[in-house]
């Protein structure tokens, strides 16, 4: 059903991504789908990495190890972005067509009223990605 | 193997190429506390965000609860650093300048910030609009006719003493009843504030940063640029120390722009739409002039802050052209080369630091001046280096330095160059006699169009504050969240709306805004030390960067 899933990670907080983790790696293996770990990260130092470089290797180390977790093909895609901050969604909206993603799987916190004023994230990308999108609550 | 992988094995760089990482077991954002306040979540530097911002709130109620003690304290302060230290100001300030031209003409120049193979994050155009909107586009509109109209008239009014000390404010000798080169002698004191010095002092601080970030791998934060000489110490009180007094110059330095700068609108719009002047309108300009700088800042970097700095660009391009064309055009033209000339003719004597009998001039002006780039420079140093990526350092000093001080050159010769032929050719002198804030509305009084020049002209003032309103947030943002650029939005939102409110209460006291800006000045003299060691740590750097090539 699915060939190509895009799950999209904050490394600096990968503990709070186990669900939606376990949910594509299940499903990737399911049908057998390859899945792109896509993050996103700022041209200056960061918690995660000193230099984009060393985020993108970060990336891929992280994608290899979920591969090898779930039995499945996985693969990084690496984005720098200007101001990470304001710019994730279209960011992410444009990695999905140059990933050239059928599903994406994202984690989102549970709504609260902020979301009236700055939605999060997965509901944006749900809101208008061309892919399907399946929003996974953290809790 | 081929000689592709050869070369690969000597080391050709990797995509981004070699740079010469400090290895260092901090990690940004380990002294970080994160978390939410109801539905507001944050990530703040813990002991920074905490002090600078309760140090913020204690002097703006010590202002407001003792106006009269804390003005005398401040203007004390104010006059013994202007006055005491003018040599200390004037000397750091040549060196700078002499730095960056080193910079240029050494092979240290071909250093890439961002390693040997970064590619330049911006265009020129977004790159250059983005540096002189956060730099100095207001003071341009304050200062573009009523600066080199000062030193005119001080220059052609001659010396006088009292005591053997000179009381007049003209600069160096004066040049009494002598209309030509009092026009020289003015507009060369003008571009000496405005050209190579200020430039400089930006073009180091934000090299510092730059270098110290996107080569050496620390947090983009002022403290950053002081690892080759404390070393670890750096992440701790030393550290702290030096950020918060980063943010301290920062917000107060935008907070009494943002005051000063509604007066100017104000007046303005008094001038044209008759407008009541008022604290109400201030109020009301500074709300609005926050509002949209709230509007830029969520939208971010490229969004916002880039877009508003190209459209302000645009509109001050089209205003400056119309005034060279609608004025004496040739003589405009042939002024910015004798100005020039002028500039670097008078250049060695306007900026001896030592010995000076034009002592109101060199330190009422000239020290003021440097004193309040140097407490700007953390601001501006840390925005242009946010957005300087993949440029060489050549490049980045020539472009940093040279070029906005030839657009300085020509501004001034235009904007001041055609007020001042308003007094001599035609003996109009409604721009001389006029307050500060209207010199401008009055030279435009002049040139036909008047209605929609000044309504251009009260539009760039508005535009170029939310421009340092929103570089100022971000930049305040990133230093209080230990470095992080990606911090949650509504910590920017925050730091934009305690500017405007602390802006707010500052116009509303009595005195707030000048006792404020005397501290402003006042952070001048410690930054100074810190601009003087970070041309070491830059040389350092530089130096260890072009060993890895």
């Amino acid at each position: 059903m699915f060939q190509k899933i895009m799950v999209p990670v904050d490394l600096a907080h990968a503990d709070r991504l186990d669900k939606a983790l376990k949910c594509a790696g299940n499903m990737g293996k399911q049908f057998d789908a390859e899945i792109v770990y896509v993050g996103v990260t700022a041209a200056t130092p960061s918690s995660i990495a000193h230099t984009p470089e060393e985020f993108a290797e970060k990336l891929k180390t992280f994608a290899s190890s979920q591969g090898e977790t779930y039995g499945i093909k996985a693969s990084a895609h690496a984005i720098t972005s200007h101001d990470p901050t304001t710019d994730l969604d279209p960011t992410l909206l444009k990695a999905v067509d140059e990933v050239g993603a059928d599903l994406v799987i994202m984690a989102s916190h549970i709504p609260n009223i902020t979301d009236y004023v700055w939605p999060s994230n997965g509901g944006t990308i749900a809101g208008h990605a061309k892919a399907s999108v399946l929003v996974v609550r953290d809790k | 193997m081929t000689d592709a992988t050869d070369d690969a094995d000597q080391g050709i760089p990797a995509p981004e190429g070699v740079s010469d990482v400090i290895d260092t077991d901090y990690e940004i954002g380990q002294d970080n506390i994160d978390g939410s306040v109801g539905p507001f979540g944050f990530d703040i530097h813990n002991p920074v965000f905490l002090i600078s911002g309760l140090a913020i709130v204690a002097f703006v109620f010590y202002t407001l609860a003792l106006p009269e003690q804390a003005g005398a304290a401040f203007s004390w302060l104010f006059s013994a650093v202007t006055k005491g230290f003018d040599w200390f100001f004037l000397g750091a300030a040549n060196l700078f300048v002499i730095f960056c031209l080193f910079l240029i003409v050494t092979p240290l120049g071909s250093v890439r910030l961002g390693g040997a193979e970064a590619t330049p994050d911006y265009t020129y155009v977004g790159w250059f609009a983005m540096l002189f909107a956060a730099g100095m586009g207001i003071g341009l509109m304050f200062y573009g006719v009523s600066e080199p109209m000062s030193h005119f008239s001080t220059s052609m009014g001659g010396t006088s003493a009292e005591g053997g000390v000179r009381t007049d404010w003209a600069p160096l000798g004066a040049a009494a009843g002598n209309e030509a080169e009092s026009i020289r002698l003015g507009m060369a004191a003008t571009i000496f504030h405005w050209g190579l010095h200020p430039w400089a002092i930006y073009a180091v601080v934000a090299l510092a940063l730059a270098l110290f970030s996107y080569n050496k791998g620390l947090p983009l934060t002022i403290r950053s640029a002081f690892y080759p000489i404390l070393g670890d110490r750096v992440w701790g009180w030393w550290g702290h120390i030096i950020d918060t007094l980063a943010v301290f110059a920062t917000l107060f330095g935008l907070a009494t722009s943002l005051g000063f700068g509604a007066t100017q609108a104000n007046a303005g719009l008094n001038e044209l739409f008759g407008v009541p002047v008022g604290p109400t309108t201030e109020v009301i300009l500074i709300s609005a002039i926050t509002a949209v700088a709230l509007i830029s800042v969520v939208r971010g970097l490229d969004g916002g802050v880039k877009v508003l700095s190209e459209i302000n660009m645009g509109l001050a391009a089209l205003l400056l052209l119309f005034v060279l064309f609608a004025g004496p055009t040739i003589a405009i033209l042939t002024g910015f080369v004798d100005y020039l000339g002028a500039y670097l003719q008078y250049l060695p004597a306007l900026s001896n630091p030592v010995g000076r009998e034009d002592v109101n001039f060199s330190q009422g002006w000239t020290s003021f001046y440097w004193a309040w780039w140097i407490s700007w420079s953390p601001f501006v140093g840390m925005f242009i280096a946010r957005v300087s990526r993949g440029r060489s350092v050549r490049e980045f000093v020539i472009c940093v330095l040279l070029i906005p001080s030839l657009v300085c050159v020509l501004w001034m010769s235009v904007f001041g160059g055609v007020a001042i032929q308003q007094v001599v050719q035609d003996g109009y002198t409604a721009a001389q006699e006029a307050p500060l804030e209207l010199k401008l509305f009055k030279m435009l009084d002049m040139l036909p169009l008047t209605g929609i020049t000044s309504f251009i002209g009260i539009v760039l003032v508005i535009v170029f504050f939310v421009t340092s309103s929103d570089s100022g947030s971000l930049v305040i943002d990133t230093i209080t969240a230990g470095g992080k650029v990606d911090a949650p939005v509504p910590q920017r939102v925050f730091w934009c709306i305690f500017e405007g409110a602390v802006a707010i209460v500052l116009l509303l006291s009595a005195g707030g805004l000048s006792s404020l800006q005397s501290m402003v000045i006042s952070t001048g003299l410690p930054f100074t030390i810190v601009l003087l060691i970070m041309c070491f740590a830059i040389y350092r750097g530089l130096v260890a960067e072009r060993r890895e090539l």
